[in-house]
């Protein structure tokens, strides 16, 4: 099973890095568009190797069903065929300033003692993450209320039930705010 | 699959997302890069909660899904920043005519 993921890990490795590569380097804005939207799909498939299964749904739904398709609309609103994904004149401190930070980066995460979980608490939470989701849809009404299942639902509305209000404000502002941009002057 | 790799390819998707940000003179590329920065960040925090959940939290099991509740908060700012952003692109593009950043210097109309 373990050589099943690690293949599984390359082929979404390879897939996300050449679609990200596309995003910024093809000069179609549309084609960037629809390789953001692969992206996006191949970061889900991370987040279900690492057994996230809720975020990998909400990714699914939320990027790749929405703001992908807001992008569309605003390239196809904005299109100018004319100049296309035009790079401007930073590009050598653009790149220079990137990969810096990518080899300092890659030198902090390899080189740190990161002390992670035995495998068998891997195993454990593996299955914790998985029963958060599932105990709440497949487990019907009280089945699925043990001591321990705690899920992601329990977690928002108790610790972070603050945060969780601050970002229902930010949305009503964001929605306010865009009726506002969006209205045209006269009216 | 270890906790390096996923850090490393999420670095990687980070740095090409930063290029992309910088180097791109559309708005709209520029707002795409952005997209591509906040998923390796989701990538990162959610790869520290699987691997290295904190010693004393571990029994807890809660606490082994906070990532994934950085990560929803980071989801949902992001989801708003977007439409705020292409908000703020259509009406530069009324009135401009333009959705290059080189040309964008003003904030009146």
């Amino acid at each position: 099973m373990p050589v099943v993921q690690d293949l599984a890990f390359w082929i979404l490795s390879v897939v996300a890095i050449a679609a990200a590569l596309g995003v910024v380097l093809v000069k179609d804005l549309f084609r960037s568009a629809l390789l953001l939207a692969v992206v996006f799909i191949s970061v889900a498939g991370f987040f279900v190797l690492m057994s996230a299964e809720f975020l990998a749904v909400v990714q699914v739904l939320i990027y790749v069903g929405a703001i992908s398709v807001l992008f569309i609309f605003g390239i196809m609103l904005t299109r100018n065929v004319r100049e296309g994904n035009v790079p401007n004149r930073l590009q050598i401190p653009a790149v220079m300033c990137a990969s810096l930070l990518l080899v300092g980066m890659i030198a902090a995460a390899i080189n740190t003692d990161w002390r992670p979980i035995p495998e068998a608490a891997a195993q454990m939470v593996d299955a914790a993450q998985t029963q958060s989701v599932a105990g709440a849809t497949v487990g019907g009404p009280g089945a699925g209320y043990g001591e321990q299942d705690t899920g992601l639902a329990e977690l928002l509305i108790g610790d972070f039930v603050l945060p969780f209000e601050a970002v229902s404000l930010l949305l009503l502002a964001a929605l306010i705010g865009g009726l506002a941009l969006a209205r045209s002057r006269g009216s | 699959m270890s906790l390096e790799s996923m850090l490393v390819v999420a670095a990687v998707l980070f740095a090409i997302g930063l290029y992309g940000a910088l180097a791109r003179s559309n708005v709209i590329a520029v707002l795409m890069s952005i997209e591509i920065m906040f998923n390796a960040v989701n990538l990162t925090v959610v790869a520290f909660s699987r691997y290295v959940a904190p010693l004393a939290l571990r029994q807890e099991i809660g606490s082994v899904l906070t990532g994934q509740v950085f990560a929803i908060f980071i989801i949902t700012v992001a989801a708003a920043e977007i439409a705020l952003g292409l908000g703020i692109v259509f009406a530069m593009y009324r009135h401009t005519e333009s959705v290059s950043l080189t040309e964008a210097n003003q904030l009146r109309h």
